[in-house]
């Protein structure tokens, strides 16, 4: 190994009760490199970054730091020895202040375990100012806001003076300004020699800040490559160990079906306002915009989750009285939920009853007990339909990857036979793998005459999928885009309100 | 900063607004009753606050480390009962009540390892251990209080010093030592970090398990100080004393700014709700109020401080 490697993990191999995490994988980190790690769901990714971060003791292999192999058996071993990790969940202690936080457990004390207050907060101060962030070191981190907190969780980090410093998913809960921000940061801290392990679910995300990237699959090491020798097509057939020729599917022209959804003057104040839009059979409809344009508000008032102050809804020419969620329900229109995990499952329940969740009436008896058989029957056929990959239907969905939660959700909303489907972010945390299973079923439907309105925050997979793009920009539509039209500037340009090609209209109207 | 935001930095400090309520109060009641203003009846409000006042300290420090004691009563009571049974056994005094808090000091070491090592949830942990330890303090002192305990061992709890009588002076001191090393101590602050988000301390090299142990048998040792105090001023161990009394010690730490969930709280602000408490039902008694009032208003003022703070946080996370 020469003088560049800092980093060196060979024949890493790691065994959880009944799957092998990791099967002899290696690894390797220049100095002052950005190494993007990337892989489906259960690669083993966070495994191996776990094992380096000292979280986990790998069965057997061997980690070499600077050419000495180490053995963590904590966390802390493992930022003594230079590599601190940066927790995809936060790791802050929100009730305590910014300087306490980044020196948690190392206050400078005095005589007596005494906190020495002002030298805290002045090493905290010097600390910001070397980061160029403007904070006050007092400020309780439940006043920050999730960007701010974010970086505060790298700065935490680095104020152990790491060589080398693990990401996962930094940037999974930041929007696009603050992003862009955290990789400003890490560039300047590469230009200073420090080197950086990144977990990442989004494949553009690795072409804009990593120098090399290492493929997982199954707990096996598939592959490094120079980012600049690779295409998206290439990392995901290593991902997926298949070629996806074409993940989106083709889209079949739908300009000539009818328009059967209406929505007309939809406005709440601070929210969203002016927002019409319509629905053809078949067609797919994608709204985009940036995080906080109001997409997610609107799409609930929709469905009667949220209040509106003004909004008509028409349904084959009929206008719906939609009050609460109930009553979206009855007339046919189903809102899958962006946030899985808190809105979308009963996460401890079994996929079973997760299944039957919005249509329990369809099975119960005259008395109101559930027919076990009829549910067995109908749970096995979606299961089946909706490719979800359990070892029963009584596994409880919180032990499924996130995909297969995904289409657990997808499979029990498709059961209410909707006629419009709102999907609010079809495919966050999803691997490719599944997210390829989700885009077909939503074609099928399509092609069945479903109307599908997709948000989503992921400019390709609505470039790849919609006929139509609407955009949102601070709670207005700014702009729509036909799939003849289609590009990530145009979108871009009205997402950011650069352009606005609908406001000019509503006034002239 | 302006004014206004000084003025919202002062209403986000909790221990203050219950110090000017505490005063507001104090003026009124002193107009309604010329009897509460004077020594005897402060005394009295001290004294009886000394018991929840002392516990009260080792609870909220479990509280901001995210744990929680409903053991405190019987703890108390199973102090006062081993000692007690020793002393009328003729052992001295002071080994007595080594055999008290040694009682007192297992039921925590129990109730730290089931949470800390078992990883049992202490609600539970500690409510089979509040049965547990009343049921023994029945078994070994046969359902009866232990009386006619020597002089020497009363006089801890009913002797005076400069006209204040010892229990006052005990919950004093502790709890201005146990704010001290709240707010300042690197070792106590460790509690604010387990409590805030167990993860992150233990990846700052915090020993979780050893530090949870160490709170569940500070808040039994408070509560076997507090059973002997107690003792000493009856000169018997009730095997009843304590019921209930973890409830209200609970009360006043969250009435003090603490949280179930874990992070927040001082033992400042503990001590007041603890004597906000005291000083209310003392009121309510001078006025001739109905004692079965003193729960509704005590019910009243929990709720509202649980309000008080929703509130005040949904305030923050809109300014957000």
């Amino acid at each position: 190994m020469d003088d560049s490697t800092i980093l060196k993990v060979e024949n890493l191999t790691k065994t959880f009760p009944g799957v092998r995490a990791l099967n002899k994988v290696d690894f390797e980190l220049k100095k002052g490199e950005i190494h993007a790690l990337i892989g489906e769901n259960g690669a083993g990714k966070s495994t191996l970054m776990h094992i380096i971060g000292g979280v986990l003791k790998p069965d057997s292999g061997k980690i070499m730091l600077e050419g000495k192999p180490v053995s963590f058996s904590s966390v802390h071993d493992a930022i003594k020895a230079g590599i601190s990790m940066v927790f995809q969940e936060l790791s802050l202690v929100s009730s305590l202040s910014v300087g306490e936080n980044i020196f948690a457990n190392r206050q400078p004390v005095g005589a007596m375990d005494r906190i020495q207050w002002g030298k805290l907060y002045r090493l905290t101060k010097e600390f910001l100012q070397r980061f160029k962030l403007d904070l006050n070191p007092k400020t309780l981190v439940k006043n920050l806001s999730m960007g701010q907190q974010q970086t505060l969780e790298i700065l935490k980090a680095l104020s152990s003076n790491p060589k080398i410093i693990l990401l996962d998913e930094p940037t999974s809960s930041l929007t696009e300004e603050e992003i862009a921000h955290l990789f400003e940061n890490i560039r300047a801290l590469q230009k200073q020699g420090m080197s950086f392990m990144y977990i990442t679910h989004k494949l553009s995300e690795v072409f804009q800040i990593a120098d090399r990237v290492t493929v997982l699959r199954d707990g096996n090491y598939i592959g490094t490559r120079p980012v600049n020798e690779v295409s998206e097509n290439n990392l995901i057939s290593m991902m997926v160990g298949r070629e996806i020729k074409s993940m989106y599917g083709t889209s079949k022209e739908t300009v000539d079906s009818e328009e059967y959804f209406r929505v007309e003057d939809f406005a709440r104040k601070g929210r969203f306002r002016n927002i019409s839009l319509s629905l053809r059979k078949g067609e797919i409809l994608g709204i985009a915009g940036l995080v906080g344009a109001g997409r997610t508000e609107f799409a609930r008032a929709i469905f009667g989750l949220d209040s509106k102050d003004s909004g008509r809804i028409y349904l084959d020419g009929r206008l719906l009285n939609i009050r609460r969620p109930k009553d979206a329900i009855r007339e046919g229109i189903a809102y899958i939920t962006e946030d899985r995990k808190n809105l979308g499952l009963f996460l401890t329940l079994t996929l079973r009853e997760n299944c039957i969740a919005p249509i329990l009436e369809k099975f119960s008896s005259r008395i109101g007990l559930l027919k076990g058989a009829l549910v067995d029957q109908y749970v096995e056929n979606r299961t089946r339909e909706f490719s979800i990959v359990a070892p029963s239907m009584y596994q409880k969905v919180i032990n499924l990857s996130g995909g297969n939660q995904q289409k657990v959700l997808l499979a029990m909303w498709i059961g209410i036979r909707p006629k419009v489907v709102i999907f609010d972010e079809p495919t966050r945390g999803v691997d490719v793998g599944a997210r390829a299973d989700i885009y077909a079923k939503l074609r099928e439907l399509s092609s069945k005459g479903t109307g599908i309105i997709m948000i989503s925050s992921d400019l390709p997979e609505l470039l790849g999928m919609c006929d139509r793009i609407l955009v949102m920009h601070q709670g207005e539509i700014t702009g729509e885009v036909r799939r003849a039209d289609f590009s990530e500037e145009t979108i871009m340009a009205y997402a950011t309100g650069l352009a606005n090609s609908i406001a000019n209209n509503n006034h002239t109207a | 900063m302006g004014f206004k935001g000084f003025l919202r930095s002062i209403v986000a400090f909790r221990e203050s607004v219950l110090i000017l309520l505490l005063l507001l109060f104090g003026i009124a009641m002193s107009f309604v009753s010329p009897y509460f203003m004077t020594w005897p009846n402060i005394e009295a409000i001290l004294l009886g606050l000394s018991v929840e006042g002392t516990i009260a300290v080792g609870m909220v420090i479990l509280l901001v480390a995210g744990g929680l004691d409903l053991s405190v009563g019987s703890t108390l009571a199973l102090t006062g009962v081993v000692t007690g049974l020793a002393l009328t056994a003729g052992v001295p005094v002071w080994l007595s009540i080594i055999c008290g808090l040694l009682a007192a000091l297992g039921v925590g070491l129990i109730n730290g390892i089931l949470v800390a090592k078992l990883k049992i949830n202490s609600f539970i942990t500690t409510l089979g251990m509040q049965i547990t330890a009343r049921g023994i303090l029945l078994v070994i002192a046969g359902g009866r209080a232990v009386i006619n305990l020597p002089k020497e061992f009363c006089f801890i709890g009913q002797g005076r010093l400069f006209d204040v009588q010892i229990p006052i002076y005990v919950m004093i001191f502790l709890v201005v030592l146990g704010d001290f090393l709240m707010r300042q101590s690197r070792f106590f602050r460790q509690n604010y970090y387990l409590g805030g988000n167990e993860r992150a301390a233990r990846m700052s090299g915090i020993n979780v398990n050893s530090l949870q142990i160490f709170d569940f048998c500070l808040v039994a040792l408070l509560a076997g100080i507090s059973g002997l105090l107690l003792t000493a001023r009856f000169g018997s161990s009730s095997v009843t004393v304590g019921g209930g009394m973890e409830l209200r010690v609970i009360t006043a730490c969250i009435i003090g700014g603490a949280s179930l969930s874990g992070g927040e709280g001082s033992v400042l602000g503990a001590f007041l709700g603890a004597l906000l408490l005291s000083v209310l039902a003392n009121s309510l008694n001078l006025m001739g109020v109905d004692v079965y009032w003193q729960n509704l208003v005590t019910g009243l003022i929990l709720i509202i401080a649980v309000v008080f703070d929703v509130l005040t946080e949904r305030r923050r996370a809109v300014r957000k």
